[in-house]
């Protein structure tokens, strides 16, 4: 049998990958992208089991609004992308340094 | 209902209307050529909801099926959103038409974020917090990348891009296990299940995220590595906007969510409120040291503000809540100031950052020395300047709440903090002889310059009221 805690293990392995995607990751800007769309989809699925859970479709109508909010997301952040990489031709993650923080 | 409902909104939806319909007006009309009156128009129209918001009974409403909270704090916090905006708006709008950046997307784009802000501060439930602080998020990752043929100002935006999405997910996967323990996500409901069956450790871990993500959107340490990149990069009156308006939306939505969801169990998040204040106040103060340039100082500056204004949350009272409220109102008022001083630092006609430009200056211009000398003195904390009452009243109420050890903290982070603020003032008076900087010609920066001096002056009378209806505002959220 399937239970609450099986979704939220997968959730939460899925959420690390992602946060360790965007930290461990030294080759490409994309794959950061990618990642933080693995956390955002991690969300989606505890939200989802949630509310399953719970009998309470609060939880499905947030997910929605993650959905879309998620695909704006990607949008700008291709675009800001784009941008960059008019300017630097590369995408590279250790280009991203005129400044040092 | 929906009727009642709309109108207790109502500020919101105008300004979303607003912006809709000036994009329209930019895409069909005449393009950049409108991009002045539209800068004005949305400038004025801020200014008019802010007397809106503040002209409003404090009666507290719900609307939405309580998911939107309109009461004295959600008022206060809006007031000063939307002056600070319209006021940066009107202050770098000469700047960024010398640079070529005054499309006509760029007020609209502020005006958005300012509806997410407003959203933020009114939000009673987890969903409406999360679309308000997307909203605002999504805008302000674009205006950072408004200059797109610069690399510093894309390599800026990527950051906070990639940085502000790491953190909406952190935000988003804490209210998930928030929704999922306490079956709901209106705040009024988490609280009641809270006060009913005790803080459990999903709830706890549920806390922990949100606040990390929200931690990152006010750039309190650890979650501040964005925050010198992001000022630096972005086109200077866009950095002015990042100082003020969405500091003040973030450092109330913690207090919103912390007080009106989590309010009955003040323990468990105010060790780790007072952990990233005193982190913020450390960091912000001592990495500043070693930075030349002044955009990059003012956001190590800008970090340990908010460390300050943290501890007031930290200590978890209606006061605490008031004296951040204070804090910030008196925060955004001395980065207004300091911002129309570092938007007029040109020489030969370019903009310049570094510190030792302004060499001498007290020479060449008295006035405008002697105005950006009372800004740095308030900005450090010295008495009587307004910017000491500011601390004062945080660091009173984490006294009265017994975190004295915070309160120590923070007295000797702004002792190590005046060192840079002071530096730049022995530049402008004792500094090596050099060639004085371009005269002010921009009559909105150089008024605003001595406006936000003469109010550090002046507000040691009475603070201008501001500490009273701060009281009203958190008197309204701590109950």
């Amino acid at each position: 049998m399937v239970g609450l805690e099986h979704y939220l293990t997968v959730a939460a392995a899925l959420f690390v990958i992602g946060i360790f995607g965007i930290f461990l990751n030294r080759k490409n800007i994309i794959v950061i992208l990618m990642s933080i769309e693995l956390m955002l989809l991690s969300v989606n699925i505890n939200l989802v089991a949630f509310s399953s859970f719970l009998n309470d479709l609060v939880g499905q109508v947030f997910t929605m609004f993650v959905l879309t909010v998620a695909a704006a997301e990607a949008a700008i952040g291709l675009a800001i992308l784009v941008c960059f990489f008019r300017n630097r031709g590369t995408i590279d993650v250790e280009d991203v340094n005129v400044m040092k923080g | 209902m929906i009727g009642a409902d709309l109108t207790t909104a109502l500020p919101e939806i105008v300004l979303a209307l607003f912006a809709m319909a000036m994009l329209m007006v930019g895409v069909y009309g005449g393009k950049d050529k409108l991009a002045e009156p539209i800068l004005y128009a949305t400038a004025a129209l801020m200014v008019m909801l802010a007397l809106y918001s503040g002209t409003q009974s404090l009666e507290p409403l719900t609307a939405f099926n309580g998911t939107y909270l309109k009461d004295g704090f959600a008022q206060f916090a809006k007031m000063l959103i939307l002056v600070s905006a319209a006021v940066v708006l009107v202050m770098g709008k000469s700047v960024m038409i010398e640079t070529g950046l005054l499309k006509f997307e760029y007020p609209i784009l502020i005006a958005l974020s300012v509806v997410g802000m407003m959203l933020m501060v009114s939000a009673g439930d987890l969903i409406v917090l999360y679309m308000g602080l997307e909203l605002q998020s999504l805008a302000l990752y674009v205006v950072a990348t408004m200059n797109r043929d610069s690399s510093r100002s894309t390599e800026a935006g990527l950051k906070y891009f990639i940085l502000g999405a790491l953190a909406s997910g952190l935000l988003l996967y804490g209210a998930s296990l928030t929704y999922g323990y306490a079956g709901t996500t209106v705040f009024a409901g988490i609280l009641s299940t809270i006060s009913e069956d005790g803080m459990s450790v999903g709830l706890l871990m549920g806390l922990a995220f949100m606040l990390a993500g929200l931690a990152f959107k006010v750039s309190a340490v650890p979650f501040h590595m964005w925050t010198p990149d992001v000022y630096e990069g972005a086109p200077t009156p866009v950095t002015a906007f990042f100082a003020t308006a969405p500091k003040v939306a973030a450092m109330a939505l913690i207090a919103r969510l912390v007080h009106d969801a989590f309010g009955t169990v003040p323990g468990d998040w105010s060790q780790i409120v007072a952990l990233l204040a005193a982190a913020s106040m450390f960091v912000g103060a001592i990495a500043a040291i070693g930075q030349r340039d002044i955009k990059r100082l003012m956001a190590y500056s800008s970090i340990s503000h908010m460390g300050f204004a943290l501890v007031g949350l930290a200590a978890g009272t209606a006061q605490g809540v008031q004296g951040m409220l204070v804090y910030m109102a008196i925060y955004v008022t001395m980065n207004i100031g300091v911002f129309a001083f570092i938007l007029t630092m040109r020489r030969d006609g370019k903009a310049v950052t570094d510190i030792s430009e302004l060499n001498q200056l007290s020479k060449a211009e008295p006035l405008r020395a002697l105005a950006l000398l009372v800004l740095m003195f308030s900005l450090a904390g010295v008495p009587p300047l307004v910017g000491f009452f500011g601390k004062f009243y945080v660091l009173w109420a984490a006294v009265d709440a017994g975190l004295t050890w915070l309160a120590v903290a923070g007295v000797i982070a702004s002792v190590i903090g005046a060192f840079y603020y002071l530096r730049i003032v022995f530049y402008m008076y004792f500094g090596a002889e050099s060639e004085p900087l371009d005269t002010v010609r921009a009559p909105v920066q150089a008024t605003l310059l001595v406006a936000c001096a003469m109010i550090m002056v002046l507000g040691v009378i009475n603070l201008f009221g501001i500490d009273g209806m701060a009281a009203l505002a958190a008197d309204a959220l701590v109950r």
